[in-house]
């Protein structure tokens, strides 16, 4: 690090990369120590069983439920449903930001709305929705989507502000089409933009589909979690937690490695 | 755009609330009246609920689990983040574990949270403080590496003990960012309340919104979930006009 202060500006990346790495070692081992904490706690006794199994012998039954294919239904239920929240979120909110953008009159009008969106817990509405779809995927799909959609609009609109305008003008200069600026210019710098949103999205529709799940819901592994802790099953449920919070983990490290990447591209 | 913006917010805002209940009323119209309640039959719903004794016992026991959370969440979340944050690499390690952390599903953990505090208010204050301590640590490490180093370099010069510049230099300089954290954790908070009081409980308002969707009675939902909004909003504008009150500039 002293190196890195005292090198040029030039030579600073290495060692700031090199930095980074380190970094990187350090958050993984302390990841690991702390789960490493946690096993010795529930192995020596100190944590009981009936109150949290050890995350080794969760990954154990975790792995058993998928080759038992067990609670296959469920979670491809909540696969689809998270699936389908994030592509109409994505779509919906990119319309929307789209819209917005065009008409600076309703985006003054709908800015303060949109800053304040998250104040209030849209969870709230998920009864509203059960009354109004039924219980089954309709409803667990709306609430995720609501959750989900101001991010992506956030994000459509930031992109879109973002664009620098040496673009527009060169786009102007060849004279092309509004389709052809719009598709060849505009689109792909704004991309890094959206990307973000998408990420956040996919976050959103997780954390929507599985709690309204939990809460009231007749399938999904939401649903499998609360069954497993009212029937005092344990294993079953400490497993499904932990492909949750695995596969959250794993998506979330993809998608912010795509992100870097096109975050490197912007500033290029 | 901008002082326009600032001299007619109040204006703007109640256009906003106008055009909302124009068009819940106009949903309410759509639906056929049985599936929905309109905003006046919220309204009122919500004005005889709020005579009765019960319903004050529920929203005070709401009112108890979100107070206890967030101040836990912004006590403990701004110590753990002023340790990690003073320090570069601890917070370079710490910050994309919390991010994740932030993603996470965490109704997956209630019943962890249940397990380990019993039913009752603690496991309600608990899942509460899970939900709002983390953005409380990611914007108060983000304001310390945002501070001014000229800042932390005139304590210095002045000699102070780190307890005094943390207390007298760092703290006063992000209390602004704090502010805007503490908005995020506080609607977080709110909802973890919510989600605990939903699930496995028999006190607080989310407890009546489950009761009341198991007996598909659209009307207290819809009063119930008028009343949260209109709090959150609330509380919301409180801390963006503290932290503008705040902020040095």
């Amino acid at each position: 690090m002293a190196e890195a202060s005292s090198a040029p500006t030039s030579a600073a990346s290495p060692a700031r990369r090199s930095a980074h790495q380190l970094d990187g070692l350090v958050r993984i081992a302390v990841v690991i120590v702390l789960i490493g904490l946690v096993e010795l706690l529930c192995r020596s006794g100190l944590i009981q069983p009936t109150t949290m199994i050890a995350p080794s012998a969760m990954a154990q039954h975790a792995w058993e439920i998928l080759r038992e294919g067990k609670f296959d239904k469920d979670i491809a239920i909540s696969l689809a449903n998270i699936g389908a929240a994030t592509v109409l979120a994505v779509i919906l909110g990119f319309i929307c930001g789209l819209l917005l953008h065009a008409l600076p009159g309703l985006r003054s009008a709908i800015e303060p709305l949109l800053a304040s969106y998250y104040a209030v817990p849209t969870f709230i509405f998920y009864p509203v929705f059960i009354v109004l779809f039924g219980v089954g995927s309709a409803p667990i799909i709306a609430i995720a989507v609501l959750l989900a959609i101001v991010t992506m609009i956030t994000a459509t609109l930031n992109g879109l502000d973002r664009i620098p305008r040496a673009l527009h003008k060169t786009a102007r200069v060849l004279r092309l089409t509004p389709w052809q600026s719009a598709v060849r210019v505009k689109l792909p710098a704004a991309l890094p933009y959206l990307f973000t949103g998408v990420k956040l999205v996919v976050a959103y529709a997780f954390i929507g589909v599985i709690a309204s799940e939990f809460i009231l819901s007749g399938s999904g592994i939401g649903y499998a979690i609360g069954y497993a802790y009212n029937n005092f099953e344990n294993n079953d449920m400490y497993a499904l937690m932990f492909l949750v919070l695995a596969s959250v983990t794993l998506v979330n490290l993809l998608l912010n490695a795509l992100d870097r990447r096109l975050q490197a591209r912007l500033r290029r | 755009m901008k002082p326009m913006r600032e001299m007619q917010t109040p204006l703007l805002y109640a256009l906003l609330a106008a055009g909302l209940a124009v068009s819940w009323q106009g949903l309410y119209w759509i639906n056929g009246g049985s599936a929905l309640a309109s905003p006046g039959q919220a309204v009122l719903t919500l004005g005889s609920m709020m005579q009765t004794s019960e319903f004050w016992l529920h929203a005070l026991e709401t009112g108890k689990a979100l107070l206890y959370a967030l101040l836990i969440g912004l006590v403990g979340g701004l110590a753990a983040g002023l340790l990690l944050g003073v320090n570069r690499m601890a917070r370079d390690v710490s910050e994309p574990i919390l991010l994740n952390m932030y993603a996470i599903p965490k109704v997956t953990l209630y019943p962890l949270v249940l397990l380990v505090f019993g039913l009752g208010l603690s496991a309600k204050v608990a899942f509460g403080v899970m939900h709002g301590i983390i953005p409380i640590m990611v914007f108060t490490m983000n304001a310390i590496r945002q501070m001014r180093p000229v800042l932390l370099r005139a304590g210095q010069s002045m000699r102070l003990t780190r307890r005094q510049s943390l207390l007298h230099i760092v703290l006063p300089a992000i209390l602004p960012e704090i502010t805007a954290g503490l908005r995020l954790a506080f609607s977080l908070t709110l909802l973890g309340v919510l989600i605990g009081e939903m699930f496995a409980s028999q006190r607080g308002l989310g407890f009546l919104l489950t009761n009341a969707m198991n007996l598909g009675d659209i009307r207290t939902i819809m009063a119930v979930a008028l009343l949260l909004s209109v709090f959150a909003l609330a509380c919301n504008g409180g801390l963006m006009w503290l932290g503008r009150r705040l902020s040095p500039r």
